[in-house]
């Protein structure tokens, strides 16, 4: 498996390029592909088992405003130096879970919760990680207020 | 824990950890028992709540989020030239290193150039670092293991001795000890002052000598041997599973080192090793980490030798905090720290602040392991697999 | 009516020496350990070398505020520093430090000693037990199963000496070692004091078998909940106990009193100091071994190889004639 077998495999079986991460970053390290977010979970599988992405880097969102969340997850297959950096525009909607096929995305997808209020279906465990489990909002958000003042945490 | 701590379908080790199981004759006797987040071993502010069978750990749950301070919020709302040093309060114990994978984010986005000497002089502190952190991290270890009264603090005493000289370097070139700000966009702040060379040379040589010391005490100690060989195993497949980097990784069998396999700052024009132990246990990742030490000193070495002249940055020194700009992109950077992969996720809209960053912990990652494999271990083991995972609560939390 | 009086004052000054000196012990270990880690040690209160550190030190617990847990079971709870204390001061009652000067030279001297010293287990598992804390009581049990599982290698090692004497007298001990000092006696007098020693390490909960205290997982163990006075006791009671065995090594290995130029006592001390300081060096140059891994280096180890000790060097007196070597 090299990079230009798995950008081919991505092109055949989901139909979506697979690009270079920056303008500046055209390895084959850094591979970026944006698909659909029905088709996230089933992604991660063939990146798993076909691309041998086995090794979980980490998951994330953007919060793009009016367009929504954008589910930013990468993983790596550590033999061959791939990476590939997979994106889903999920809007206001809960995302399904990965954590299925990675168990490291159990401790990413509580914090992307946590941190967004994305809400992760299928997930075993999804309490928030960093903040206190009774913390009003998200402070991740674009529109969390982040000048007033909330009420001390005791 | 409040109510939104019982989940549905909460994984079943975790949801029988939340109610007491009242103590019976007869059957197999559990209790809950919870370590933190004030605890001698916690390495700061970590809290797990153990069930257990006598003094065998069947379900974990571990805690985290004390110190978070929500650094991907506050790196949204503060500049490409103030952020920096803030990025160095994630990881700590390894400040040079956390400002580095920002600045080297915010420079792949924006293009910016860097001069071979900054270059070199980011190997150098990023390397002293290890060297450094990796002390912090044998002191503690220890300490959890032998006991604040015992012979850990011989070795945690030990360990600080050396790790203070390395400080004093720091401090003669950037004026502090723990929280440096020795990185910007564009290059580095300050560049060697007189005599410094001299003397870091005579400190690394110096640790390596007392390396000798240490492996000498614990390795030949038969006490230290049962007590990490075979603890803690994290398997090839469990490593990449969740996620771990650094001296984990490498102690699980997985050659992986950023500085090798995906070089930055010209670290493919150095000469070193990247350690690998097989057997996936505590003591597999003291050795990774006990070479590492000797990588890391070689390296400041080939650094020292061939030091280029000229300027330590690109950019000129900067007057006000919104005069860096970079334009609309977005990158992942990676540095290889002393506890692993710490990424940056960065997302510039073009202005004078990221419109989105990432803070990929390495020890968030690397913690995130021990809900895996502590079952089945005793109590004392619990520490001993918490310290020689090395998390630093700082990162874990942001 | 004399002989009361004159007890009660000898034990009355015995007791007020001893915590005289295992006060000072306690400095003699962190200057002992200070040295051992490179640093100081304690230097500010009273110079040279901060002499008054323990009276500071004593002064401070003295003072605390004593907490009390409010879900502590109270009779318990209070009662235990001084079930713990009790045992260790009763110990010197039997240990002669030259020869007549001992409160009590009992023909048995050193099963009353075994047997008094190990009652300490029930101090220790009342505090553990009576704090209601979930450390305590783990460390309690700990505690339980280790000194049960130390007791009977240590009492054997104890007795090689014995046999070699011929004598349960503490006295006769030592003087049966006029001509030569346990520990030298040839094979059996060495391992003899390996297995004393590394039962004494174990039965008195020193690293690196203090899986008992472990306070990087138990915290302080079952005295995570005492302070002040009551913490106080605890750890005098601990100190005392370490000396108190400290002596019994001396007198069981070392030849007690015996030793030219200086006088009995002083050599007794010295002795019993040395031993002391053998522990310390242990204890600050080990890690601590797990609690399955502690009762298997018992049952597995100690107490057949000082099994196989004892054998042997009965068999090796009978053959010597019997009646001890002296």
């Amino acid at each position: 498996m090299n990079a230009e077998q798995a950008i081919r495999l991505i092109q055949e079986r989901f139909g979506v390029p697979a690009t270079g991460e920056s303008p500046n970053r055209l390895e084959p390290l850094h591979l970026l592909v944006s698909v659909p977010k029905e088709r996230w979970v089933e992604f991660a599988r063939f990146a798993r088992e076909e691309l041998g992405c086995r090794y979980f880097s980490h998951l994330t969102a953007v919060d793009w405003k009016a367009e929504g969340f954008e589910l930013v997850c990468r993983v790596e297959n550590l033999e061959a130096g791939i990476g590939l950096t997979v994106k889903a525009r999920i809007g206001q909607d809960p995302a399904p879970s990965l954590t299925g096929i990675y168990r490291g995305a159990d401790w990413m997808e509580r914090e992307c919760y946590d941190l967004f209020g994305i809400r992760f279906e299928g997930h075993p465990d999804l309490r928030r990680i960093l903040l206190p489990q009774d913390w009003e909002g998200h402070p991740l958000r674009k529109d969390y207020a982040v000048d007033t003042p909330h009420p001390p945490y005791r | 824990m409040s109510s939104e701590g019982a989940m549905p379908g909460a994984r079943p080790g975790l949801a029988e950890a939340h109610k007491v199981i009242e103590l019976g004759y007869g059957g197999n006797e559990r209790f809950v028992m919870n370590m933190g987040p004030q605890h001698p071993s916690a390495h700061g502010v970590f809290r797990m709540i153990l069930t257990l069978e006598g003094e065998i750990i069947v379900g974990v749950d571990p805690i985290i989020g004390y110190l978070h301070r929500c650094h991907e919020k506050l790196g949204e709302a503060l500049t490409y030239v103030q952020y920096p040093t803030i990025a160095s309060k994630t990881d700590y114990v390894a400040a040079m290193t956390s400002e580095l994978t920002y600045v080297l984010a915010a420079e792949r986005i924006g293009q910016v150039e860097v001069p071979r000497r900054a270059q070199y002089l980011r190997v150098l502190v990023a390397e002293l670092q290890r060297v450094a952190s990796h002390l912090l991290w044998l002191g503690t270890w220890c300490l959890d293991m032998g006991g604040a009264l015992g012979g850990g603090a011989t070795v945690f005493l030990y360990c600080f001795r050396e790790r203070e000289m390395v400080l004093d370097l720091f401090e003669a070139l950037t004026g502090a000890r723990l929280l440096y700000g020795f990185h910007q966009v564009g290059g580095t702040r300050y560049d060697l002052p007189e005599g410094w060379t001299g003397a870091c040379r005579e400190t690394v040589d110096h640790i390596d000598r007392r390396i000798d010391e240490y492996e000498a005490l614990l390795e030949e100690n038969a006490i230290f041997k049962v007590r990490t060989q075979g603890v803690g195993v994290i398997s090839r497949e469990l490593a990449m599973d969740v996620g771990v980097a650094g001296p984990l990784l490498r102690g699980s069998g997985i050659a992986f080192d950023l500085r090798r396999h995906d070089p930055y700052s010209s670290y493919e024009e150095f000469d070193f090793r990247v350690p690998v132990e097989a057997a996936g246990d505590c003591y597999a990742r003291y050795r990774v980490r006990m070479q590492e030490f000797r990588e890391s000193i070689r390296i400041v070495h080939q650094v020292l030798e061939r030091l280029p002249a000229g300027p330590i940055s690109s950019r000129p020194g900067v007057k006000s905090v919104g005069q860096v700009k970079i334009p609309k992109g977005e990158t992942y950077s990676r540095v290889e720290g002393p506890r692993g992969e710490v990424g940056c996720y960065l997302v510039s809209d073009g202005g004078t602040k990221p419109y989105r960053m990432k803070w990929r912990g390495a020890s968030f990652s690397n913690l995130a392991v021990i809900g895996h494999i502590l079952p089945g271990h005793k109590v004392a083991d619990a520490v001993a697999i918490l310290g020689s995972v090395d998390p630093v609560f700082g990162e874990v939390d942001r | 009516m004399n002989d009361i009086v004159r007890a009660a004052v000898a034990a009355f000054v015995l007791l007020n020496a001893v915590i005289l000196v295992v006060t000072y012990l306690t400095w003699v270990e962190r200057k002992f350990a200070a040295r051992l880690q490179s640093r100081i040690g304690p230097y500010r209160v009273g110079r040279p070398h901060g002499w008054l550190q323990p009276i500071a030190d004593a002064l401070k617990l003295m003072i605390k505020e004593d907490v009390v847990p409010s879900v502590a079971d109270r009779p318990i709870y209070n009662l235990a520093p001084i079930v713990f204390l009790l045992p260790a001061f009763l110990i010197f009652a039997t240990i002669p430090f030259a020869p007549g000067l001992g409160l009590a030279d009992l023909n048995i001297g050193l099963l009353y000693f075994l047997a008094v010293s190990s009652l300490e287990i029930v101090g220790l598992f009342m505090g553990g037990w009576g704090s209601n804390n979930k450390y305590a009581l783990l460390s309690a049990m700990r505690g339980v199963n280790q000194i049960i599982s130390y007791e009977v290698p240590f009492i054997l090692a104890a007795l090689v000496p014995v046999l070699l004497a011929g004598s349960l007298r503490l006295s006769a001990i030592v003087e049966a070692q006029a001509g030569l000092w346990f520990i030298a006696y040839p094979v059996i007098g060495q391992l003899a004091f390996v297995a004393f020693t590394v039962a004494t390490l174990a039965s008195e909960n020193r690293i690196p078998f203090d899986i008992v205290e472990a306070e990087s997982e138990l915290v302080a163990g079952f005295r995570v909940e005492y302070s002040g006075m009551k913490f106080a006791l605890i750890q005098l009671a601990e100190y005392t106990h370490l000396f108190g065995v400290s002596c019994l090594g001396a007198i069981l290995f070392l030849g007690g009193w015996l030793g030219p130029v200086l006088p009995g006592p002083v050599w007794f001390l010295l002795k019993a100091v040395l031993m002391f300081l053998l522990v310390i060096w242990v204890r600050w140059s080990f890690v601590r071994i797990r609690v399955d891994q502690i009762l298997g280096i018992s049952w597995k180890v100690l107490l057949p190889f000082t099994l196989i000790l004892l054998m042997a060097t009965g068999l090796w007196v009978a053959l010597r004639g019997g009646g001890g070597v002296a």
